[in-house]
């Protein structure tokens, strides 16, 4: 039953991504310095799942709502949650994130200031970054403990995205704190990618080259204010790719292998995003 | 009475929005260095620029670049955008302006900017 329900449910991803169609990031957990068009609204989905020791599989989810406000500044609200294998199915928290950039121009490394308000609670697995001392451990506490603890954090970002000959390099360091309690957190994340093929071609197609972003992302925690060192953090790494199917619509897949034993041994990525151009225009029905 | 208001804001859209292009195009012009465009005259290039503009522009520039009616979006039909030097029109999609709520395509591969760039000086052709 629930194997058909899952089939029914990537039927019906598969359906909306034909339906509609701007090559995104490929990264899941790396911010590029790419800010979303103003006016522009992009909704994904970014899932993870893998099996931590001691506990069933579980699959967490993000549903992302970004939107364009101005050239500089982007905004977006996240809605997290997650199921586990012989546990349960649970709301787990919200996500409102800003993204400035932080230059009038260009230039040969491109700085954004990311700003987060997170209320969550511990048993969400949506895993969108790993700070501090995170573990391979925490995914394994049961729903009902999990949850008790609330995570409400302010978390910054300095995101900073580089482009040589196709290549896009970008950097992460994320600095986050617990508005109740615990110290500082702190965290990295780097990926760095190119598309397949660097001219586009005449035609329409889907499987053109340059349809296809490949790379490759690390990420992992750098310990806290009370405990600065890489001792029992965890780091993963892995290759992305991202497919622009048609206008709007992404589809991106990242195996992602832990490589400290406090990692999680193999996390598996996926996500789906449909951009609407001119939203608000949309919404006046201005077209 | 709604038909002269109209007739008077057509108008003014019409002196006023390119002259925001050309605000911005002036300012890249004096600022931009020269650059040759690799893929001039080349038709392949036109047509691939034709389809990168419709998936990366058209939404705010409107359709084959006519303007969509905002001040901040407006026509590249114009003969300043078709004369203007490559390097400036180069310069203008790597930076962006976010005054103008342009914002930068520096993560558009070089070749797939230069693309677009022969599409967008093929525009004005019919007009001069």
């Amino acid at each position: 039953m629930i194997e058909s329900r899952s089939a029914l449910l990537l039927a019906m991803l598969i359906g909306c991504a034909f339906r509609a169609l701007a090559g995104e990031s490929p990264f899941f957990v790396t911010y590029t310095d790419r800010l979303e068009e103003p006016g522009n609204l992009e909704i994904e989905s970014k899932n993870a799942t893998g099996r931590p020791a001691d506990s069933g599989r579980f699959i967490g989810s993000a549903l992302e709502f970004e939107y364009g406000l101005r050239g500089w500044w982007t905004t977006e609200v996240y809605l997290d949650g997650q199921a586990t294998s012989g546990d349960s199915t649970i709301f787990t928290g919200f996500r409102f994130e800003n993204r400035f950039r932080l230059t009038r121009q260009a230039h040969w490394i491109n700085p954004v200031l990311y700003v987060e308000f997170e209320d969550i609670n511990g048993a969400d697995k949506s895993l969108l970054e790993v700070v501090g001392h995170d573990t391979e451990a925490d995914l394994a506490v049961p729903n009902a403990i999990a949850r008790q603890e609330k995570q409400r954090e302010l978390e910054t970002k300095l995101l900073f995205g580089s482009y040589w000959r196709g290549w896009n390099f970008s950097e992460n360091i994320i600095v986050e704190k617990n508005l109740a309690h615990a110290p500082w957190e702190f965290g990295y994340a780097v990926g760095v990618s190119r598309p397949l093929a660097l001219e586009a071609r005449p035609d329409r197609c889907a499987f053109c080259r340059e349809n296809f972003t490949a790379g490759v992302e690390m990420y992992g925690g750098l310990g806290d204010t009370s405990l600065l060192q890489l001792r029992d953090t965890s780091h993963c790494v892995g290759p992305v790719v991202d497919w622009n199917v048609a206008k709007g619509v992404d589809v991106k897949m990242s195996p992602s292998f832990g490589i400290t034993g406090t990692s999680a041994p193999l996390l598996l990525r996926f996500g789906i995003s449909y951009e609407i151009s001119q939203f608000a225009r949309k919404l006046r029905g201005r077209q | 009475m709604r038909g002269r208001i109209g007739h008077i804001l057509t108008s003014v859209a019409l002196v006023v929005f390119p002259a925001l292009a050309e605000s911005l195009m002036q300012h890249a012009g004096k600022i931009a260095p020269h650059r040759a465009n690799p893929y001039a005259g080349n038709e392949r290039a036109r047509e691939a620029g034709q389809k990168l503009f419709d998936e990366n522009c058209g939404s705010c520039h409107g359709e084959a670049g006519k303007g969509n009616g905002r001040a901040k979006t407006p026509p590249l039909t114009t003969r300043f955008v078709h004369d203007a030097d490559p390097g400036a029109l180069f310069w203008v999609l790597r930076n962006g302006s976010p005054s103008h709520s342009m914002p930068s395509f520096q993560h558009l591969p070089e070749a797939q900017r230069w693309q677009i760039i022969t599409y967008l000086q093929s525009l004005g052709e019919e007009q001069k």
